[in-house]
């Protein structure tokens, strides 16, 4: 009944076929990251992640603690 | 258009941010005193004054897991832990388990260190961490995994910065590694032997090996990368797209290229080329990620001139470069036919681990510690000096090694007219004395450099205590007044 898997153990067969299996997703991926102009503008939007993080401290309280943790070095210092 | 929400700072967990990194500048000095140790053994070798546990055998692997680990792996449990946390703007989660990531994985190398002086070993390069540390280590990896996925699980931003994709490309294929390359039927507390044997064993060994160094030692350095280098530019990664190609190319070619570690031995000829051209096709990957991380500097290539920091970064991808260029040249058999057994490949791998890993962790460092403990560096210009006393030192190791290896390769070589050997084995160790010597000193350069950090760190943070004790003291003063 389970003959037919005998086929994916023989090198001959196996080999080519994880070459095509792997070649082709990483063909896909190419083409979902380059192919569509909103995608892409999707995609490289997020690359200012990292520099959104630096503006999202609380204003100064007052307190000494807090003084320590607003008082951050920016970007560039 | 990346969405934020905002997060007060003092949300994110940076205790155990300052831990790691403390940490991870201790296991440097004294891991990289002892590679300096050994290099001077092997240039002198009366230095191990015949005490077992002083001999390059045994101090190798202390040199190894100590900065591989103790350096590398605490820098990037303290990288990590400040990425995931900036970049989902979600405060870490489990901080008693990351706090057990901690202890569990100083205590780990520490222990792993000692018990190599005493001669207990697994005798599998890169992993002789005996059987009960192997367990505990696992754990320790799993409580990092559960820690990281439900950071990122409770973020606050939509999407998921590539830095993070490495890192956890990085937990969860150094879990496998680990856990299968060091199945083994234990006997005593202290002895096991490996569940496989012969070619077998070997290429799990070198499936291992080579893959610590593609995920522990390139990926998860690469996550740095991609976070630090914007944020010290205060710009962008060159391409978002090139860098989701870089990583799923990456991770992708990685796992098949451990067989070039066995050319020319019994392994089957076929998985020796398939190795050798996975590790050709790497290079694309390599250089693309290496050319997003120095271009993000396009249009500001002055602050080369102007930030120390600036330098450490795009020297590491330089030498990242280098090195991942070397290496495919090298998986070439017939260059490995030169290459293997001599001291090109311990070139090669410090010109990976000093020029790519440790100077993307230090400018990594000089960013991160002035954030950790609200303040500025120390010195600037002590930076300069760490800058130029470890590129020095990195060239003297590497252009000393490409001399003593291929020199050695070439001797071994090399047949008189009657077809016998040209050299005997002695000659090319009396060939290699000048040339260790000459690693030694870059070492040593390397290690001073090191030291300078140590100090500047140390001074920085003094100073940030002295400025919060002022700050401290007015307020309270101001409040006595009112």
């Amino acid at each position: 009944m389970f003959d037919w898997l005998m086929w994916f153990t023989r090198m001959d067969n196996s080999k080519p076929l994880a070459l095509a299996l792997f070649f082709g997703a990483f063909c896909g991926i190419l083409i979902y990251v380059f192919s569509g102009k909103r995608r892409s503008e999707r995609l490289e939007s997020y690359k200012y992640i990292p520099l959104l993080d630096d503006h999202l401290r609380q204003p100064d309280t007052g307190s000494a603690s807090d003084h320590s943790q607003t008082r951050k070095v920016m970007d560039n210092e | 258009m990346a969405q934020s929400s905002a997060l007060p700072a003092e949300q994110y967990n940076y205790d155990i941010v300052r831990k790691f990194t403390i940490m991870a500048m201790v296991w440097a000095v004294v891991g990289m005193s002892v590679g300096v140790y050994i290099a001077c053994e092997l240039a002198w070798p009366f230095l191990n004054f015949d005490i077992a546990a002083l001999t390059f055998g045994r101090l190798r692997p202390v040199h190894t897991t100590l900065v591989i680990f103790g350096f590398g792996g605490s820098a990037l449990f303290a990288t990590s832990y400040y990425i995931v946390q900036r970049t989902s703007q979600a405060r870490l989660a489990f901080p008693w388990v990351a706090e057990f990531t901690f202890w569990g994985w100083s205590g780990g190398v520490a222990l792993g260190a000692i018990t190599y002086m005493l001669g207990l070993s697994q005798g599998r390069e890169y992993a002789e961490f005996e059987w009960p540390l192997d367990i505990a280590i696992t754990l320790v990896w799993v409580s990092y995994f559960a820690v990281y996925v439900e950071t990122l699980r409770r973020r606050s931003q939509p999407h998921i910065y590539v830095a993070n994709w490495f890192f956890l490309a990085f937990i969860v294929a150094v879990a496998l590694l680990h856990i299968f390359n060091n199945l083994a039927v234990p006997v005593s507390l202290t002895k096991s032997y490996s569940l496989f044997a012969g070619v077998q064993d070997a290429m799990t060994q070198w499936w291992y090996g080579h893959n610590a160094v593609g995920f522990f030692l390139t990926a998860a350095f690469l996550g740095m990368m991609y976070y630090f280098v914007p944020k010290q530019a205060g710009r962008p990664v060159y391409s978002y797209r090139l860098s989701i190609i870089h990583f799923w190319a990456l991770i992708f070619l990685y796992m098949w290229a451990g067989g070039h570690h066995l050319h020319w031995t019994s392994l089957p000829d076929w998985v020796s080329t398939l190795a050798a051209t996975f590790s050709i096709l790497l290079l694309m990957p390599s250089w693309g990620g290496m050319i997003n991380g120095i271009m993000t500097l396009s249009g500001a290539w002055d602050k080369l001139r102007s930030d120390p920091i600036m330098l450490f970064l795009i020297t590491s991808l330089s030498f990242y470069g280098m090195s991942t260029f070397e290496g495919p040249l090298m998986s070439l058999k017939s260059v490995n036919a030169l290459s293997h057994y001599t001291d090109w490949t311990i070139g090669h791998v410090h010109s990976g681990a000093l020029g790519w890993v440790a100077l993307v962790s230090f400018g990594s460092f000089y960013h991160l510690i002035p954030r950790l403990y609200d303040t500025k560096m120390y010195s600037q210009a002590l930076i300069y000096v760490h800058f130029w006393l470890a590129t020095i030192g990195i060239v003297l190791y590497i252009t000393a090694l490409w001399v003593a290896g291929i020199g050695q390769g070439l001797m071994l070589r090399s047949f008189d007219d009657y077809g016998n050997l040209a050299y005997t084995f002695i000659e090319t160790v009396e060939f290699m004395h000048t040339p260790y010597i000459w690693r030694a000193l870059g070492g040593a350069f390397f290690v001073s450099g090191v030291l300078v950090m140590v100090y500047n760190m140390v001074m920085t943070v003094r100073a940030a205590r002295y400025e919060q004790a002022a700050v401290e003291a007015k307020l309270t003063a101001k409040l006595a007044k009112a």
